[in-house]
């Protein structure tokens, strides 16, 4: 069986030399780059709004259980039934219980993170549903039976001719591969969906405590008809989502459009308060919330990484991330890709399993610094690297260290050492990047800087 | 207990230990910082012109950058005729609607069969009208949006599901930004809010195919704001 850490290495290592893929994606970026310059310049002060929505994040998390409480009171008071779930497992079983009271066969769904954290797609198509994706890049990634290559843009990674193939292939109608026509074909589809759907099941970009209301954001406007259209309605939701009020949202929804798509705002942002009321003619008569947990709290346990569930999954941190930007989403194998990913997936996952993402970064800070909500990216990936080896430190780092720890102590010693060193170095290039040297599973993809010629001791000594 | 007193139970445990506050001075003395003020978001948001003018010059500009079709007449009589012009122009056969204070006068003006969606309707009925028109709650200059929600504007369906969406909206429901329009928004329904609230900028879109811009992908492939 492989580990995660052996085939996070195979696929990085097969994609990062796969030359069409790193042009795909790198033009993709360099589009997104363009926009989302424009919409930050926008800003009378982009640096004043992060401070903003980092300090209002920070006052959501940090008093969770209040704001927690205070939304399920005021979506309840409109009718909307609230699910706590504890795990993954036990959010499957609410929401299949659901389809089972509610005699469901066609459930149509909008973009969420949190569904495919969950694996709920497999777990209904497993219990007989037939299940549809709606927004356009879910809907091409579920018939190719991939999961989303990025959080933002699920089908990045492919062009439209193999997205005509797709759809050739599974829904044996693909006129050409022009992307509108090729859009069209979807929206034909799903119309028809949407029409049928008996269950409707979106996620959620903000959970509003104030008001008590989903707030969720989209351009296509398949969101707005999975709630707009069948007779009972699902919305899943972490519990790190809340926001304290609805003003809130004056500053979230212009953040998370200029660094998710660089848009000055998504084309339908959608408040859902509940079922439908007293003198409304369509809307659910049923609403759904289901709150899940699935290791936020041990995360939120965590003071030095508490401000990882500050995240409002805009994607920025992936776009921006050198080593995103060439072994792409598919590479990480978690729900969450890119920096964001590899800092909370140890802390959801396990940190043993998971610690190889911590490693898979150049440090270069990219991340923090376009993060729009001010998450300390970079160091969160330090900081697991350190817990993980003050759990359980591998052999070689032990070893590692024992001898360096004496020698750097020791300052006869170590210029002892700088000096073999040097001389080791000359005679390691008559070896290096070749089969004999011993560090070659370092050395055939690394060059070692040479070792100064002179120490600054030395060089302190010998001054005139 | 319950899954909810778990729930609730390790949160309050694990909040237990503050965290530091954000920014780079990681003083633990330092209070909590305030939520923003509206005053606050506005020193930072994108800049909003002092008149009506400005305001309206932006929100047409913005209105253009989204491929919103944005029509200012002078009164309600104008914007019937102007609706009237778009219905021959585009041959529509079946309209939907609600009635509003607005959309009443506009439909009447259509002399087409129309589908109101106030009372109980057929969504197959809807979803093969050419057109669905709506009242609105405020047009946003900062972002050229439409507020609308489930009361104000026909429900839900009536704004997504036709082909063409068309606003009437009166110009005094312009409002500079999105502080403005959450504030109206508050004080119009704070005693009880409908059960969806929706902000529209532009017709629907995907870009999920190369990053190229589709416009219609599963809601209107058009939509016109007519301001009077």
């Amino acid at each position: 069986m492989t580990t995660p850490a052996v085939q996070f290495k195979q696929d990085a290592r097969r994609l990062s030399a796969d030359l069409r893929h790193r042009e795909i994606i790198q033009t993709a970026m360099g589009k997104y780059e363009v926009v989302r310059d424009q919409r930050k310049a926008a800003f009378q002060d982009w640096q004043g709004a992060r401070q903003m929505a980092a300090e209002t994040k920070w006052e959501a998390i940090n008093h969770l259980d209040r704001h927690l409480e205070e939304f399920v009171r005021n979506v309840e008071a409109r009718g909307t039934k609230v699910h706590w779930a504890a795990t993954d497992q036990q959010a499957r079983e609410v929401i299949l219980g659901i389809l089972r009271a509610k005699n469901a066969r066609v459930i149509v769904k909008s973009k969420a993170m949190t569904s495919e954290e969950i694996h709920l797609n497999e777990a209904m198509e497993r219990a007989g549903y037939e299940v549809v994706e709606s927004d356009l890049g879910e809907f091409i990634v579920q018939l190719r039976e991939e999961p989303p290559y990025h959080i933002v843009f699920p089908a990045m990674h492919l062009t439209r001719e193999e997205i005509r193939d797709t759809f050739q292939r599974k829904l044996g109608d693909a006129p050409s591969n022009n992307p509108e026509e090729l859009t069209m074909v979807a929206r034909r589809v799903l119309r028809e969906k949407y029409l049928q759907a008996d269950v409707g099941i979106t996620g959620a970009n903000f959970a509003i405590a104030e008001t008590g209301m989903l707030s969720v954001t989209e351009n296509e406007g398949n969101a707005r008809l999975t709630a707009a259209l069948p007779r009972t309605m699902i919305t899943l939701v972490g519990i790190e989502k809340v926001l304290p009020r609805l003003e809130d949202l004056a500053l979230f929804l212009p953040m998370l459009a200029t660094m998710g798509t660089g848009q000055a705002i998504s084309c339908y942002n959608t408040l859902y308060g509940g079922p439908r009321q007293p003198g409304e003619t369509d809307g659910p008569e049923e609403y759904h919330v289901v709150l899940l947990d699935n290791r936020r709290t041990a995360l939120l346990a965590d003071a030095e990484q508490r401000d990882a569930l500050h995240c409002i999954r805009c994607g920025a941190c992936l776009n921006v991330c050198p080593i995103y930007r060439n072994i792409g989403g598919h590479s990480y194998g978690t729900t969450y890709c890119g920096p964001i990913g590899a800092v909370i997936t140890p802390n959801l996952r396990g940190l043993n399993e998971w610690k190889h993402l911590s490693y898979a970064s150049s440090l270069c800070g990219a991340c923090s610094e376009t993060c729009p909500v001010e998450i300390s990216l970079h160091h969160h990936l330090l900081q697991n690297r350190r817990n993980a080896s003050r759990r359980k430190p591998s052999w070689w780092q032990r070893i590692a260290f024992k001898v360096f720890a004496p020698a750097a102590t020791r300052p006869g010693l170590w210029s002892l050492v700088t000096r073999m060193g040097r001389l080791g170095q000359r005679a390691h290039g008559l070896v290096k990047g070749s089969r004999l040297d011993p560090a070659y599973a370092w050395t055939k993809t690394r060059d070692l800087p040479p070792i100064a010629r002179q120490t600054f001791r030395e060089w302190w000594r010998a001054r005139p | 207990m319950s899954e909810r007193d778990n729930m609730l139970a390790r949160i309050r445990e694990a909040l237990a230990v503050p965290a530091p506050m954000p920014g780079h001075d990681h003083d633990p003395a330092r209070p909590a910082p305030a939520l923003p003020t509206a005053a606050d978001q506005r020193r930072v948001l994108p800049a909003v012109g002092q008149s009506f003018d400005e305001q309206i010059a932006l929100f047409r500009r913005n209105a253009a950058d989204l491929r919103a079709d944005f029509r200012l007449v002078k009164d309600l009589e104008a914007l019937a005729a102007e609706l009237k012009g778009i219905c021959a122009a585009e041959s529509w056969q079946r309209a939907a609607s609600h009635g509003g204070e607005l959309t009443g006068a506009a439909c009447q003006a259509l002399g087409l069969p129309v589908l109101f969606t106030d009372q109980a309707f057929d969504k197959r009925e809807l979803a093969r009208c050419d057109v669905g028109i709506s009242d609105c709650d405020a047009l946003v200059a900062q972002t050229g949006s439409v507020v609308l929600t489930s009361r104000s504007a026909g429900g839900r369906a009536l704004s997504v599901l036709p082909p063409h969406h068309v606003v009437v909206a009166r110009r005094e429901q312009l409002v500079p930004d999105l502080p403005a329009a959450f504030a109206l928004v508050k004080a119009k329904y704070g005693a009880s809010y409908p059960s969806m609230i929706s902000i529209i900028t532009g017709p629907s879109r995907t870009s999920d195919i190369e990053r190229i811009l589709v416009l219609g992908a599963h809601g209107p492939k058009k939509l016109t704001i007519l301001c009077c």
